[in-house]
């Protein structure tokens, strides 16, 4: 109770909450408040947001509502950005307790392994894998996942390297308990809480990452992704320019609400890092 | 002088001077060493097995370079099949074709690109300079704004600038890259005319070197605030908390009891400890900046490396992909190494492992 009483109680953590509340509501609501295929052509090309009662965002080039792909793609957004950090989490925390926990050749061994994933520039790794194995949302989510969990790594590494020190994991080692369920059992459960803080981050990467692919047009192409708006939009900038601009202030506000909760994690889950 | 005992010399005595003298005398030597334990332990096995994991992962990829190829072309002689996988190496085992990959790649020969027909190396040394000229100008807005606002930041701790700079911080952490250039297009190109809209020279234009350099400045302006903007956020952060933390030793205290001034101890104590975690976090994102220049490129037809990785992505050109993948991880290792002995030489503490 404490965690959310300090967490409402910093002013950015309680508007990046609020702000995801509401596109975590309007994901929710999509299929209720535009039940039709949001890429239906319902009007004519065009219009102007806020000049149409109607479509309050305006038409796309094609005469798509602007409002109802906008809406139907949060859900799209936050469950890409979440499969994907959950992706990572899963890698990352694996990796980085095995590299903490144990020293020697192994500890090493996952220690490279991260430096490996550090050393190769993120979005280059994952066009060439789209180009490979084909553009479909389940493998890009992997993929993200696959380049976004080194820094989920060393944080875990550095946490379990603090924490296997204590005297009751050696007690713990004493009693016979075998390494996996110290690591799960023992050392995570108190680890974890800058991890989480971290991995609230990486949904904001990874969202910012398939919106990257989708506006190249190297994202799925059964899904319409705010990405792909912003970058069907920008052949028309010279006469439309908002059909770019309004799917990109969505990314925005979703983005910054996670990474404002992300900041009120940290400080909240460890009071050590507020200043 | 006139007695038996000298006085002490800082070279010999132990007490006093602690070896301080001979380790500045070594200390070339020092980095050096590192330099090499750095190339052999971190460098040479990294780059192996990047070689060897995307070799082995894009060969596992369905469908050859021949079988594309011949599909596209609508070729069906399997004669005419079996002379090109000959001729391409593709009619040997896997390791040997890996073994003469890395073979060449230690010729820092990447391959042939069959789309453009030329050299691998020669399509990458091409757009080299572009990319770099964007990521050096997207990395010093990125340091002049986040280490400037990440200073204000700190001196106006938890007051109202702190809070409003970091939320403009976070904002630009929010924005997509694509997005803010797209923006920036708009406004200052579309609307405002006073930019070029993409590329990186206007074509067929000479304007004599200080022209043509005025052309390209006027260029690079959007894609270097599009790239920086995103990357400041994060200097800003790590400016303001190694400040406050700087703020906080024992030799600051010192320095004010020894009645510097306020600015003297901020300039030469404060900020030139909190310079080294910039540093830091300067290697750990140069991988991230590359990420990003590829996605502005795009924005902005800037004719660098990103353009080339996108054009070999949509037209399967694997040997370019390939190249790119293995030269950019290279780049980003040899700037770290950089940057690590920059950091062995600013911070006097660390010596060798």
């Amino acid at each position: 109770m404490t965690l959310i009483h300090n967490f409402s109680r910093n002013p950015m953590a309680l508007t990046g909450g609020l702000l995801l509340l509401v596109v975590g509501l309007t994901a929710l609501a999509a299929p209720i408040v535009f039940p039709s295929d949001p890429l239906r052509i319902v009007a004519p090309a065009l219009i102007e947001p806020f000049t149409n009662g109607r479509y309050p965002l305006g038409t796309d080039g094609m005469g798509r509502d602007m409002l109802a792909m906008i809406v139907h793609g949060a859900g799209t957004t936050l469950a890409i950005g979440i499969s994907a950090a959950v992706t990572a989490l899963l890698i990352g925390v694996t990796i980085g307790a095995v590299a903490g926990y144990y020293g020697g050749w192994i500890g090493n061994l996952f220690g490279r392994l991260i430096e490996l994933f550090q050393t190769i520039p993120g979005i280059v790794f994952i066009l060439a894998l789209v180009s490979l194995f084909g553009a479909n949302m389940v493998f890009i989510v992997l993929i993200i996942g696959l380049v976004s969990w080194e820094s989920i790594a060393r944080l875990t590494r550095a946490e379990v390297m603090a924490w296997k020190k204590r005297d009751f994991i050696l007690a713990c080692r004493a009693t016979g308990m075998t390494d996996i369920a110290i690591i799960f059992g023992e050392i995570l459960p108190n680890a974890l809480a800058p991890v989480i803080a971290v991995s609230t981050l990486s949904i904001a990467g990874a969202i910012l990452a398939e919106s990257g692919l989708s506006f190249l047009g190297l994202g799925d192409p059964n899904i319409s992704t705010w990405g792909r708006l912003v970058g069907e939009g920008r052949n028309m900038i010279t006469s439309a320019w908002y059909i770019s601009a309004i799917p990109g202030v969505a990314i925005v506000i979703t983005v910054f609400a996670l990474s404002l909760v992300s900041d009120g994690l940290g400080e909240v889950l460890n009071p050590r890092l507020r200043r | 002088m006139s007695g038996g005992r000298s006085l002490p010399s800082p070279y010999t005595d132990p007490l006093r001077f602690d070896g301080a003298v001979k380790r500045r005398a070594s200390r070339p030597l020092i980095l050096l060493r590192r330099l090499a334990l750095r190339l052999l332990t971190h460098v040479l096995p990294l780059m192996l097995t990047i070689i060897v994991g995307t070799f082995i992962l894009i060969h596992s990829a369905p469908g050859s370079f021949v079988e594309i190829m011949s599909s596209e072309m609508q070729l069906s002689d399997q004669a005419m099949i079996d002379r090109l996988n000959v001729t391409y190496g593709l009619d040997k085992p896997l390791y040997v074709q890996l073994w003469k990959y890395l073979e060449a790649v230690g010729r820092l020969d990447f391959g042939f690109s069959y789309r453009q027909n030329i050299p691998v190396t020669e399509a990458i040394l091409h757009h080299l300079p572009a990319t770099l000229i964007l990521m050096l100008s997207g990395l010093a807005v990125a340091l002049l704004t986040g280490v400037a606002s990440g200073i204000a930041a700190a001196s106006h701790h938890n007051g109202i600038v702190d809070r409003i700079l970091s939320m403009v911080g976070v904002f630009f952490f929010a924005a997509p890259i694509f997005w803010v250039g797209i923006m920036l297009v708009i406004l200052f190109a579309v609307k405002l005319d006073w930019l070029p809209i993409g590329g990186m020279t206007t074509i067929g234009a000479d304007n004599g070197i200080l022209g043509n350099l005025f052309d390209l400045g006027a260029h690079l302006l959007m894609p270097a605030i599009a790239l920086g903007l995103h990357q400041s956020a994060i200097y800003m952060r790590v400016t303001r908390n190694a400040m406050l933390d700087a703020a906080q030793a024992d030799y600051v205290r010192t320095a004010f009891a020894k009645g510097l001034s306020s600015i003297a101890v901020t300039v030469r104590h404060i900020f030139r400890n909190a310079l080294l975690p910039v540093v830091t976090v300067l290697g750990l994102q140069f991988a991230a900046v590359l990420s990003g220049s590829v996605v502005v490129e795009a924005v902005f037809n800037w004719p660098g490396l990103g353009s080339l990785l996108y054009d070999s992505v949509v037209a399967r050109d694997y040997p370019v992909m390939l190249g790119i993948i293995i030269f950019s991880s290279l780049l980003v290792m040899v700037v770290n190494l950089i940057i690590d002995l920059v950091y062995a030489w600013l911070d006097p503490r660390i010596v060798l492992e």
